[in-house]
């Protein structure tokens, strides 16, 4: 682990004050000779939102696991009003009224909604009583569910929902958030805030991970910042800059994206027309005459909520599914719309999906097995159909270096990777094949500050060298970053591609939301002026 | 006449089903929780062995029924420390399971070879029992039977209709995202496979006490790999299990009357007739349409440690 010592580090000590709520203090937790969290101390007051900051790794989740009974401190205490509390697990937490929303959902994907939320709920609410309570809590807080739909058939941001439902039908006293708008449209997102806010003002804390600053600045007025397990510093984000907030986290300023003067568009490389499939399940999203066409150089944003075919399109473009007319998909001219995943890689196609786990890494293998499992078409590395171990290794392990991606061990199982440095890792096995065309589904989902900054800048750096790129993003603040025009996919049509610097977060989530047709009435903006409606 | 006929059919039917439902419907209840026990065999006849072992020495066919249960249920515990407690490879243990459970019913079971005993007594209401076509069917038959289909009722209701069934499946499904909600999976995965080895030495008690009855090595001939069988193509439903496990005695019975009536096929064909079209119209039946998500209990066969 590196090492970085506080710069300087005024520690949140007992401010005078009312009696928090929930205090940790002196918090260590070590698992074997590694440190996750050294000397934590942190208080919550009913009616906060306060902000838990930190990078990937710097011991934001151990912290709350502890504060949810799932872990327990080597050393320290938790204390509820003062008086020091044991978590021995989590319904002991949930007795005492804490509730979590976990960013990795604790969803059983074979059980329905309903299941899932009755989980945790006493016995004695269950069948009709707890359905009509879901439906309620749906209505109040603007949270719809459908409770009977098993969770597999569900989009990330629909399992969010869940999560959050479950824990407020506990009427908790505090809340603990983690990365909760990771996956949601800006329009979901403000919803949520409002659901906070009022959370906050019926006297609830709330405890609040984000790597979003911009979020934490409106939302929090206190906040304690992780890094390597240490608190070091708290302050009030509203007086913070975002960047300030990042440099405190990253314990260095964060290096911005820089958008390389982008070269003259070059020759079409990506083509899809009058797209159409079948949805693939019962609760998938048809695609209905998507056309799309991108040239060397250019990035392509495709914004949308999620549930509106962003994973059919993408595996329409890698070739998972297959396009009924080969000639609707095209690569460098040549129809591909018949061809597999490994023909388009050859063809000098790359793909990197939405999920790092279980698709775009199978997280029980090592490293170099992985970066083998989608460069054999691309690399050498086979000879006469037998696999070439070392050279599997090279490669890993040009990626681990080019993408600056955290591990222990010197080839370990892709699952024990953080979250960013996972993604880190599928994103530059991809890049590093120096691929004519890049799809790319949610970048940055879950992924720190400094990860996604580095992210970020290889796709730009891939696009300045000629690349065609397709982002697909739920992050709104990343496509006006590095897409160069942005589409909008809504139902499984796809709107006519916008320049980025023609149009505004506004016109663009209100196409988010469907509403294409109300879009130009609210125009301080020349923002949809090519806007077209299906 | 015919009637009668048609009910003799289906006692035999039912009876050659009995077993393979007992051990089926527990073993289901352990997949469920995520738990692969394939000692099935084995704890099955031990729980043959035990059973009549304990019968002859008592006297007393429900002793021999609780004891055979009961060694069922010994070895499950062994297993469930192995898999649950010590996070050991569940198919590893539990083929270990099968081979030491049948080197131990050979040791139990061997002073009772060749010794014949009364079946267990079957129920006989006056009037009820003798109503043609049905009584025999519906009233005629022993506690084991009676048993089995309650315990389908049983399983069924409970992993449908209540909390603790609902917290059951979920641990089957996502264990680390249950343990996440504290709920106790470890708990809940070794009382499932301690139920599952109760049931199949029950099943085992059954072929010793009331099917044959007598002891003899071997003698549940490959009934506990069936039940195994019938649980994954029965989708893990308890209902399809008790379709399959008729299926199985029908077709058994069927080969049977085939080879009396002498058809002209090689009898080992006939003799695996009863495999083939279970397997067969399970197959059919799990084809049937899901769009997605998986039947299985998603963490069937992996282990889990929890971090603490």
């Amino acid at each position: 682990m590196e090492a970085a010592r506080p710069v300087s580090a005024p520690l949140p000590r007992a401010t005078a004050g009312p009696t928090p709520l929930f205090g940790a203090y002196g918090i260590v937790k070590r698992f074997g000779s590694f440190t996750a969290n050294d000397g934590v101390d942190l208080e919550i007051r009913a009616g906060e939102i306060h902000a838990l900051l930190g990078e990937n790794g710097a011991g934001k989740s151990t912290l709350m696991k502890i504060l949810y009974g799932l872990l327990e401190p080597s050393e320290g205490v938790v204390t509820h009003r003062g008086d020091i509390v044991q978590l021995p697990n989590p319904e002991a937490a949930r007795r005492l009224g804490i509730g979590m929303v976990f960013q990795h959902f604790s969803l059983c994907e074979n059980l329905t909604v309903e299941e899932n939320i009755a989980l945790v709920m006493p016995p004695e609410l269950s069948g009709r009583a707890l359905a009509d309570r879901i439906a309620k809590l749906g209505i109040d807080y603007g949270l719809h569910l459908e409770p009977d739909r098993p969770v597999w058939s569900l989009s990330a941001g629909e399992r969010q929902r869940i999560e959050i439902v479950r824990c407020l039908l506990q009427d908790p006293k505090l809340v603990i958030l983690d990365e909760p708008t990771s996956v949601l449209t800006p329009g979901e997102a403000e919803a949520l805030f409002s659901v906070l806010e009022r959370l906050a003002r019926e006297g609830r804390a709330l405890l609040y991970i984000s790597h979003r600053l911009d979020e934490v600045r409106r939302l929090c007025v206190r906040a304690t910042i992780l890094r390597a397990g240490r608190v070091v510093g708290a302050c009030n984000p509203r007086e913070e800059t975002a960047r300030s907030l990042a440099a405190m986290m990253v314990g260095s300023a964060v290096h911005e994206v820089s958008a390389r003067a982008v070269r003259a568009i070059g020759a079409e490389r990506l083509r899809l027309d009058h797209l159409a499939l079948p949805a693939p399940g019962l609760h998938a999203t048809a695609l209905r005459d998507v056309s799309l066409r991108v040239s060397g150089g250019e990035i392509l944003g495709i914004a949308g909520i999620a549930g509106n075919g962003q994973a059919e399109l993408f595996a329409a473009l890698s070739g998972e599914a297959l396009a009924a007319d080969p000639a609707c998909v095209r690569l460098d001219g040549k129809p591909v719309g018949g061809l597999g995943i490994n023909a388009r890689r050859r063809l000098g196609a790359a793909f990197v999906p939405e999920e790092r786990n279980g698709h775009a890494a199978a997280p029980l293998m090592s490293l170099s097995e992985n970066a083998l499992l989608s460069r054999h078409p691309t690399a050498p590395l086979t000879r006469a159909g037998l696999l070439r171990a070392g050279a599997a290794r090279d490669l890993a392990q040009r990626v681990i270096a080019a993408f600056d991606v955290r591990k222990s061990g010197p080839d370990p199982a892709a699952g024990t990777l953080s979250g960013g440095n996972l993604q880190k890792f599928v994103v530059g096995r991809e890049i590093l094949a120096q691929p004519g065309v890049l799809v790319i589904n949610q970048p940055t989902w879950g992924v720190d500050a400094a990860a996604a900054a580095h992210i970020r800048q290889a796709v730009v750096d891939l696009a300045a060298q000629g690349g065609a790129i397709v982002v697909i993003s739920q992050d709104l603040d990343e496509l006006f970053e590095i897409a160069g025009s942005i589409a909008v996919l809504h139902d499984g049509t796809l709107s006519a591609p916008v320049p980025t610097a023609e149009t505004s977060r506004e016109a663009i989530g209100l196409l988010m939301g469907g509403s294409s047709d109300a879009a130009p009435a609210l125009a301080p903006a020349p923002a949809l002026a090519p806007a077209r409606t299906h | 006449m015919t009637l009668d006929i048609v009910q003799m059919v289906l006692v035999t039917v039912l009876a050659a089903a009995t077993p393979l439902i007992l051990a089926a419907i527990g073993e289901l209840v352990a997949e469920r929780a995520g738990v692969l026990n394939l000692g099935v065999e084995g704890m099955m006849i031990f729980g043959a062995a035990v059973s009549f072992a304990v019968a002859m020495q008592t006297g007393s066919t429900l002793l021999g029924a609780l004891g055979g249960a009961g060694a069922g249920l010994g070895l499950a515990a062994l297993f469930g420390l192995l898999t649950v407690g010590l996070a050991a490879n569940q198919v590893a243990s539990g083929l270990s399971l099968t081979i030491l459970g049948l080197g131990l019913s050979g040791l139990v079971g061997a002073n009772y070879v060749g010794i014949k005993r009364d079946p267990a007594p079957q129920l006989a209401i006056p009037g009820l029992t003798d109503l043609p076509g049905i009584g025999r069917l519906l009233f005629g038959q022993d506690a084991f039977v009676y048993a089995a289909v309650a315990l389908v009722a049983a399983v069924s209701w409970f992993l449908w209709r209540t909390r603790a069934g609902l917290t059951l499946r979920a641990i089957g499904d996502d264990p680390i995202a249950t343990h996440a909600l504290g709920l106790k999976v470890r708990r809940v995965r070794f009382l499932s496979v301690l139920f599952g080895g109760a049931c199949a030495g029950l099943g085992g008690a059954y072929l010793a006490l009331a099917y044959t009855p007598f002891w003899s090595p071997g003698m549940t001939a490959g009934r506990g790999w069936i039940a195994l069988a019938l649980v994954v193509f029965a989708t893990w439903r308890p209902l399809r299990v008790a379709a399959g496990a008729l299926l199985f005695g029908g077709a058994t019975v069927l080969q049977l009357h085939a080879q009396a009536a002498g058809l002209g096929l090689p009898g080992q064909l006939l003799s695996a007739l009863p495999y083939l079209a279970t397997v067969l119209a399970l197959v059919l039946l799990s084809l049937g349409g899901r769009q997605g998500g998986s039947p299985a209990p998603a963490a069937l066969g992996r282990v889990f440690t929890p971090s603490r």
